[in-house]
């Protein structure tokens, strides 16, 4: 890839007071990519959205849009468009008067205002509601609007402050399927920030999780969910099951009396302390033989109605550090009559067991 | 198609740079609303606080002065007298005040909106309406004379009940927002228990209103003490500090000794001001955003027995402001109750006749129009605007202040300031622009706190929002912020008119020969024996403000319901 980066951060910090918001951020974003900062409340992702509009300005660091130098420059002049959680319409301007809101400033004519605000209501889906005022509109409706008033002055970044967190879960999906085939289209570079890990993994192109102020990994929503570069990333993107293990020796894992291969062991010492992810869908049930690599015997402790599957706690029969939990399909569980109590043989893939660090405060070291 | 044309129009527009920097222009707008409010608010106290260690010929005398007040017996007695009618009139109104608003929010009384209204009445007379009410019933002619077993209006007793009738409605307000403020789950869980009527007034009732009670004691604490009106119609030989200020300045042009009588007025009105504050904030905390508002359930005879309360009390403000009404139209007092309008020809009673309402007029619309565009445009800088954050958090302590300051210190400030030799500004002194600085100085704060409020309940995003389209502060103020604000604007205008219309303890240092105003022209009416004038004046301006007030609610009605369609769905 030899084209510059469209936005780049270097080195951006921020803080509040004695609280440290942003530390060391260091990010690069792809001409017409689509980017999400997923992580939990007060994560800094949103600081770090409104530090690239300008609107909080870091403390330290550099920012570039289009190979500029934005760092002190304010929001008039940095060229992005921003849609927000809340909307934020002018209630008391028309559907029309909100998207061409940013136009009238620039001296265009009536005629030329009203032909780009009937391209950008039909591009989002709304056409012929140009009289109404936002009240009359549903939640999804004005953040359509919301996106045309984002769109109208053409800017060549799009930042989406949670667009879609306040809406019902139906109209979430449809509109972020919306928003996804329309960045698409437009080709605009576009930065998202959202807690949804659902949200993140349908729409980026790449996935910036953050946590406590920091990036814990970048990387494609695929990356992200089969590679999680911590222990944080695993639990926060998709469901994950952790024991306490400690290595026993190359590729080789165990917790409590239960030996198991790995296939990645990060090149981890024998006796170091890790944690053992596993994600619930990747532990196999049907076709297991005694004998089998990571083959355990358990019992189905507890089941979890989910709809189109169960979560199940299983309880190996040999003593380990916890329960491991599965989901079983509607078909599996049909097929292999599961119930509570009901003896299982499954196996764990050597390429599902995930090696991490153990969280701090832990020792290192086995006695 | 339209891809393309979305991808390149402007381009090569979104690379220029913005045409006016946008944070100098709001960094100078704060800058301007600080340097306003240092003179119109800070430099009078700060002068007035010199002046009170200062002897006559400027000199600094350290606390001589305050030592020369408190060794002074009858100097001293005035502070006592002050306490001792103020912490009387709290006993007797808050109680009243909080069975009125108990009967308006917690019953199902009839007519609520009615009883409301009548008891709101004194807020828009001046203070001394009242008194002058008091003169023509229990005064040397009055007709219930009797009533007072030989003991004279004139005085302690005169002041209490004027102020009784004076306060009701400012007590009546804070207590009617802290019994609304009630998480009706709380009764539903006590009557689910099983508690008797009096233990839910105990345990949940009180606590629930205890902040407003403890707010509503000082705000009349405090407006007792600092009352100028009253004590000056009634007071008779009682002194209290208030009229102590206005002698030691007006009558022996004593400056020092004014100034530290200001200074002792400032102490409970700080003090409440420091209450009120701790109060609110823990007034919010009591309730959840998930509670869900009491309902009163019918029950007549408790219904019935507030009713009778409530035309009892409610009667007794209407029958007195009603007096002094009727009053004003009656030839003679008491030998000949002929109707008249002879007391409405005020060039009999006063040299500036109706001159002077024509200048408190022509002062409270000033007031009004100016102070609401400075207070409003004031509280969006302070708000919404992220520049210059000393600058914001500087005017905002400014614009605060002025609530702890009583109206007779402030127009104290601004005699000392105003008419110091060496300001640039004393060729105002005397002139309508210092009356209507004045009052708008004084009533800032409350009108500040309904700006911010309004603000703060409007998307906070809406500047971030410009700031990506490009468009400049300035323009979403006029087209989105202030439109949508209408309503509270209007309060705004509203309050500061029919205050200035009715203020009299801090402009009766400031006017001149040709800006005396009506309120002022009530206080010399009635000094000069035409107290029937006095009577007729008090009426006029209560007439304008009640005017000013249903104009406003009219406006509100038709004007507006149909220019902010937008509201509704």
């Amino acid at each position: 890839m030899t084209e510059p980066p469209f936005l780049r951060i270097e080195g951006l910090s921020k803080r509040f007071g004695a609280f440290t918001a942003l530390k060391g951020i260091d990010l690069e974003v792809r001409r017409g990519e689509f980017v999400c900062f997923l992580g939990p409340s007060g994560c800094g992702k949103t600081t770090l959205l409104r530090a690239i509009a300008g609107l909080d300005p870091q403390e330290e660091g550099v920012i570039e849009i289009a190979g500029r130098d934005v760092s002190r420059a304010p929001p008039a002049a940095r060229d992005f468009g921003i849609v927000f959680q809340s909307y934020a319409l002018f209630p008391n301007l028309t559907v029309a008067q909100n998207v061409g809101y940013g136009l009238v400033n620039r001296r265009k004519g009536a005629a030329e205002i009203r032909r780009r605000v009937d391209e950008l209501l039909a591009l989002v889906g709304l056409p012929e509601q140009h009289k109404k005022h936002p009240v009359q509109l549903s939640g999804g409706q004005q953040q359509r609007v919301a996106l045309a008033r984002a769109l109208a002055t053409a800017p060549n970044l799009l930042l989406l402050d949670e667009p879609l967190s306040a809406l019902d879960a139906k109209v979430r999906v449809r509109l972020r399927e919306e928003i996804r085939a329309l960045q698409k289209r437009l080709g605009v570079t576009t930065v998202m920030v959202t807690h949804d890990q659902e949200e993140a993994l349908a729409m980026a192109d790449r996935i910036v999780v953050m946590n406590h102020g920091v990036i814990e990994q970048v990387g494609t929503p695929a990356e992200i969910y089969r590679a999680p570069a911590s222990a944080f990333v695993a639990d926060f993107v998709g469901a994950m099951s952790f024991l306490d293990a400690v290595v026993a020796g190359p590729k080789a894992l165990r917790t409590g009396a239960l030996d198991l291969v790995c296939r990645d062991d990060r090149g981890l010492p024998t006796g170091t302390l890790v944690r053992l992810g596993l994600r619930p869908e990747e532990i196999r049930v049907r076709g297991v033989m005694p004998g089998d690599l990571n083959a355990v015997r358990v019992e189905v402790e507890n089941l979890e109605f989910l709809g189109p599957f169960c979560r199940a706690r299983l309880k190996p029969e040999v003593e380990t550090a916890g329960p491991l939990v599965a989901d079983f399909s509607a078909n599996l569980m049909r097929d292999l009559d599961v119930a509570e109590g009901r003896r299982l043989l499954i196996a764990l893939p050597p390429e599902a067991l995930r090696v991490f660090a153990p969280p701090p405060g832990v020792p290192g070291q086995q006695a | 198609m339209s891809e393309v044309a979305l991808r390149t129009v402007p381009q090569a527009e979104a690379r220029l740079p913005p045409r006016i920097g946008e944070r100098q222009v709001a960094t100078v707008l704060i800058g301007l609303l600080g340097l306003i409010l240092v003179v119109i608010i800070a430099l009078p106290l700060w002068v007035l606080l010199s002046k009170s260690v200062q002897d006559s010929n400027g000199g600094f005398v350290g606390l001589r002065n305050f030592a020369i007040y408190f060794s002074t017996p009858t100097l001293f007695a005035s502070l006592f007298n002050s306490i001792a009618v103020a912490a009387l009139t709290t006993c007797i109104v808050v109680p009243l005040a909080f069975a009125y608003a108990y009967a308006l929010t917690r019953t199902l009384m009839p007519a609520k909106s009615f009883f409301y209204a009548a008891a709101l009445l004194p807020i828009f007379a001046p203070s001394l309406l009242s008194a002058l009410s008091l003169l023509y019933i229990f005064g040397n002619q009055g007709f219930l004379k009797w009533a007072l077993m030989g003991a004279s209006v004139y005085g302690p007793i005169g002041i209490v009940i004027a102020e009784v009738l004076y306060c009701f409605p400012h007590a009546l307000l804070i207590l009617v927002t802290a019994l609304s403020l009630s998480d009706g789950r709380l009764y539903e869980a006590a009557a689910a228990l099983d508690t008797t009527p009096q233990r839910v007034f105990r345990t949940i009732t009180l606590p629930g209103a205890r902040y407003g009670i403890i707010s509503a004691a000082f705000v009349v604490f405090t407006l007792v003490v600092t009352d100028f009106g009253i004590p000056k119609v009634i007071g008779g030989q009682f002194n209290v500090l208030a009229t102590d200020a206005y002698k030691q300045v007006v009558g022996q042009q004593n400056f020092p000794m004014g100034a530290v009588v200001g200074m002792i007025l400032l102490v409970p009105a700080v003090l409440a001001f420091a209450v009120d504050r701790l109060v609110q904030r823990k007034q919010v905390a009591l309730l959840s955003s998930r509670a869900v508002p009491y309902e009163p359930k019918p029950a007549p005879a408790r219904d019935l027995a507030f009713l009778i309360y409530a035309t009892i009390v409610g009667g007794l403000i209407v029958a007195t402001y009603g007096m002094a009404v009727w009053a004003s139209f009656i030839t003679y007092w008491p030998y000949n109750l002929s109707l008249t309008l002879k007391n409405y020809i005020f060039e009999n009673a006063e040299p500036t006749g109706w001159g002077s309402y024509f200048n408190s007029l022509k002062m409270a619309a000033l007031a009004a129009v100016i102070g609401t565009a400075v207070v409003f445009t004031g509280a969006y800088l302070i708000e919404k605007l992220k520049v210059f954050p000393f600058g914001r958090g500087f005017a905002q302590f400014l614009a605060m202040l002025p609530m702890a300051v009583p109206g007779l210190v402030l127009g104290l400030g601004y005699v000392f300031f105003f008419n110091a030799p060496w300001n640039p500004l004393n060729v105002l002194y005397g002139t309508l622009t210092v009356l209507v600085v004045n009052t708008i100085a004084h009533f800032y704060t409350v009108a500040h706190i309904t700006a911010t409020t309004a603000l703060k309940q409007i998307d906070a995003e809406f500047e971030a929002v410009s700031a990506s389209l490009k468009v400049p502060f300035w323009r979403t103020f006029s087209r989105v912020t202030v439109p949508i604000c209408m309503p509270a604007i209007l309060d705004i205008a509203v309050y500061m008119f029919v205050n200035a219309l009715t203020t009299v303890s801090s402009v009766i240092f400031l006017y001149g020969a040709n800006t005396k105003l009506a309120s002022i022209a009530i206080v010399h009416m009635d000094e000069s024996g035409t107290v029937a004038a006095a009577a007729a004046m008090a009426t006029v301006i209560m007439a304008t403000a009640i005017a000013a007030r249903l104009l406003h609610l009219l406006l509100d009605r038709l004007v507006f319901e149909r220019l902010q369609a937008w509201r509704r769905r």
